[in-house]
């Protein structure tokens, strides 16, 4: 690992959403850290705050969702100090995200480049044109696009292409940071290799880190070095992607690599039963208490906090002490 | 026995407008049938861009095919009118690709699940009605409560996603067209789902139509699988032939890029050799030349048929010449079901 500090911190992030059926606590007091270089899967559930973090993070909460506490750090800058100007101009260059679905919601009647204009001109209002039409090229050269992408329009372009065209905007003005979310999910798999490896090499020249968020396991195995696992707002497990492959820590960690198909277990479907807690009603304690088949009589009222373990992973649960060792020995979780 | 469902030598061929120059082959000469006694679960899979939602949209009436004809229950679906095309309305059901563009944003999701409980007079009572969307959206993992009343920005993609499913679950038709139903809701979810899919296929003789690019998933599912490229059919076959024996070199590297979610697994020993291409560019012989590291001269002058390489297997292929041609027609044939 790095002995260089993080280049993202996030502490205690909050985020609500103030619906008619009262407030959704979307993001509850996540914290997280990035080294320069790093690639962090984040998974869990549909529903579980995800895309609400990384808007968050990029400050880009609109109403009825509020940001109501944390601080987010990219290198020595907090962004959750500046001003809206100075954030406007932190997006792109510092920070930046490529939206779930992004490749859809590029312009039809606009020409990629326009396009990748007026992502620059948003957040660097100054950049001459002459060296705004430099980055475009560098960006579409190092998503492996031709030049002359830059003169069509996204109908013009495969699915692929486009995914690429959404990580060059992403990347114009050398993020430290890159949040891809979803970046894949619609593209067949040979595809979705070029474009991780494209992602790939993309942070290696910036040395960013990554967020890469994400339903694809297989993706997050092949790809990611660390893996964070979330569930109703909150982080449960944050381990080396080996060690949440092959022992993962968390219930509901386990519960979802033990879900997933294999080539030995055709037609077997295990999914998690139950259904996530409402977000509006969150389950005291443990939200995962009521789908947990190892819950204690504490997990029903004390919320466990995500602790640091000396083998540097990350976990909230009751079952292990601060050791990261299993609080009652005679307990074997099955699997 | 009338198929159920039944596409006869089916060409799509988009004609741009002003801006580009060539015309897209979207689909190219397919042809495939469901028969309505033998429910299945067809996987239909293929590059992005491989013309899978032009077939789903084709096999939906939205658009009409270039050449060839699309029957449902022995009729032309471009001439059903009345009461076989209310039928037709209702029995044939899709779940659409982007979550994000088929909801009308003004609209809450009660609006979406009532609308169809309505026109189809699938309830009796309101109270019945409230029941079977909440059944509807349970088998998909969502909480009535949470979403009903909701618009949809206010959900999140997976979520969307789901409700569309549970709509299609709400209509139990007789033929479903699923264009990646799960791509954004995660692994144990999709178990969950895909297993309400099957049920719906085991218990009430549903066919499915499964468009994913999703393999490990269409592996656990499926019967069959059909894998297009660029508009045509490179191989098809038992699932199970199909994702442990890839014969053709485009399923091969297909195949060999599923993204296993086991860590000892290296993902993609196989070089991918070319680069995609701008669409448009006309070939006259196999679609896979350019990219295929085995292509010959032969493949460049005319596209190859289809040869049957196992029982229930057949790939558009050079390779395969010694063996015996299925013709395009008769590809249901070897589908096993
Ligand atoms: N504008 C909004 N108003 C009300 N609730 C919202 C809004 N946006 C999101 N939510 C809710 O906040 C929760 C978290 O949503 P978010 O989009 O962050 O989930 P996610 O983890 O990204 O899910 P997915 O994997 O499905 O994309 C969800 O329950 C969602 O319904
Ligand atoms: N309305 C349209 N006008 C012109 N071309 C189109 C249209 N719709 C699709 N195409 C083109 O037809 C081809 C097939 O598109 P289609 O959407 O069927 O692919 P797909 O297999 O569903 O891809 P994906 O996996 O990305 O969803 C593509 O080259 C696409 O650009
Ligand atoms: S027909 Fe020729 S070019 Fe096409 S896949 Fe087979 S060997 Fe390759
Ligand atoms: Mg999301
Ligand atoms: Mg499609």
């Amino acid at each position: 690992m790095t002995t260089s500090s993080p280049i993202l911190r996030v502490i205690d992030l909050q985020v609500s959403y103030y619906t008619e059926a009262g407030r959704a606590l979307a993001l509850d007091r996540a914290s997280l850290e990035l080294y320069p270089g790093e690639k962090l899967g984040m998974v869990g559930e549909s529903g579980c705050g995800k895309s609400t973090m990384a808007l968050a993070m990029m400050r880009m909460i609109k109403p009825p969702g509020r940001i109501e506490g944390g601080k987010v750090f990219v290198g020595d800058t907090e962004l959750t100090a500046l001003s809206e100007e100075q954030m406007r101009r932190a997006r792109l260059s510092l920070i930046s995200y490529i939206p779930q679905g992004a490749m859809n919601s590029l312009n039809p009647v606009l020409r990629i480049e326009a396009q990748m204009r007026d992502a620059i001109k948003e957040h660097q209002p100054e950049m001459s044109k002459a060296e705004i039409q430099e980055r475009i090229y560098h960006a579409l050269e190092s998503v492996e696009l031709r030049r002359s992408v830059a003169r069509m329009y996204p109908h013009e372009l495969s699915g692929g292409m486009k995914q690429r065209v959404c990580i060059a905007i992403g990347i114009l003005l050398g993020p430290k940071v890159i949040i891809a979310d979803e970046p894949t999910s619609a593209l067949d798999v040979v595809t979705q290799r070029q474009v991780m490896e494209t992602l790939d090499r993309v942070q290696k020249q910036l040395g960013s880190a990554v967020i890469l968020i994400g339903h694809d396991m297989g993706l997050m195995a092949q790809f990611v070095d660390k893996v964070a696992v979330m569930y109703a707002g909150k982080f449960t497990e944050i381990s080396p992607v080996r060690d949440m492959f092959t022992n993962p820590l968390h219930p509901y960690a386990r519960a979802l690599i033990e879900s997933l198909p294999t080539l030995e277990n055709k037609g077997v479907f295990k999914g998690i039963p139950g259904l996530a807690p409402s977000l509006i009603r969150r389950p005291p304690g443990c939200a995962f208490h009521p789908r947990c088949a190892h819950a204690m009589e504490i997990c029903r009222s004390v919320t466990p906090a995500l602790e640091r373990l000396p083998s540097g992973r990350f976990v909230a649960c009751h079952l292990y002490d601060r050791e990261g060792n299993l609080v009652n020995a005679e307990l074997r979780m099955a699997g | 026995m009338t198929p159920l469902l039944e596409f006869r030598n089916v060409t799509k061929v988009y004609t741009k407008g002003l801006l580009s120059r060539a015309a897209t082959t979207a689909l190219d000469d397919v042809s495939l049938k469901i028969e309505d006694d033998q429910p299945t679960i067809l996987t239909v899979a293929g590059e992005s861009g491989s013309g899978k939602t032009t077939l789903a949209m084709l096999l939906l009436g939205f658009i009409a095919p270039t050449r060839g004809q699309i029957l449902y229950k022995g009729k032309d679906i471009a001439h059903l009118r009345g009461e076989e095309k209310v039928n037709f309305r209702k029995e044939v059901q899709a779940v659409f690709q982007d979550p994000f563009a088929v909801f009308n944003p003004f609209y809450t999701v009660d609006h979406l699940l009532t609308v169809p409980i309505e026109k189809f007079k699938l309830a009796r009572s309101k109270r019945e009605a409230r029941d079977r969307m909440d059944e509807a959206l349970s088998a998909v993992g969502l909480r009535p409560e949470d979403v009903l009343g909701r618009f949809p920005h206010q959900l999140s993609g997976g979520q969307r996603q789901r409700i569309n499913v549970a709509r299609a679950l709400l209509l139990k038709p007789r033929l479903l067209v699923a264009d990646e139903p799960v791509s954004m809701v995660d692994a144990s979810l999709r178990a969950t789902i895909l297993e309400s899919l099957r049920n719906l296929n085991r218990e009430h003789g549903i066919s499915i139509i499964y468009i994913t690019h999703d393999l490990t998933t269409a592996y656990h599912v499926a019967n069959s699988i059909i894998v297009l490229y660029r508009g045509s059919v490179m191989e098809a076959g038992s699932i199970d032939r199909v994702i442990r024996e890839p014969q053709h070199p485009y399923t091969r590297l297909l195949i060999d890029s599923i993204p296993w979610p086991d860590i000892n697994r290296k993902w993609g020993q196989t070089e991918i050799v070319a680069r995609e291409q701008e669409h448009g560019s006309v070939e006259t012989g196999c679609k896979f030349t350019s990219r295929c590291p085995f292509a010959m001269d032969k493949c460049r002058q005319a596209p190859p048929p289809l040869y049957r390489v196992a029982p229930e297997q057949v790939a558009a292929c050079y390779l395969y010449d010694a063996q015996p041609v299925v013709e395009r027609e008769r590809l249901s044939e070897v589908l096993p079901v």
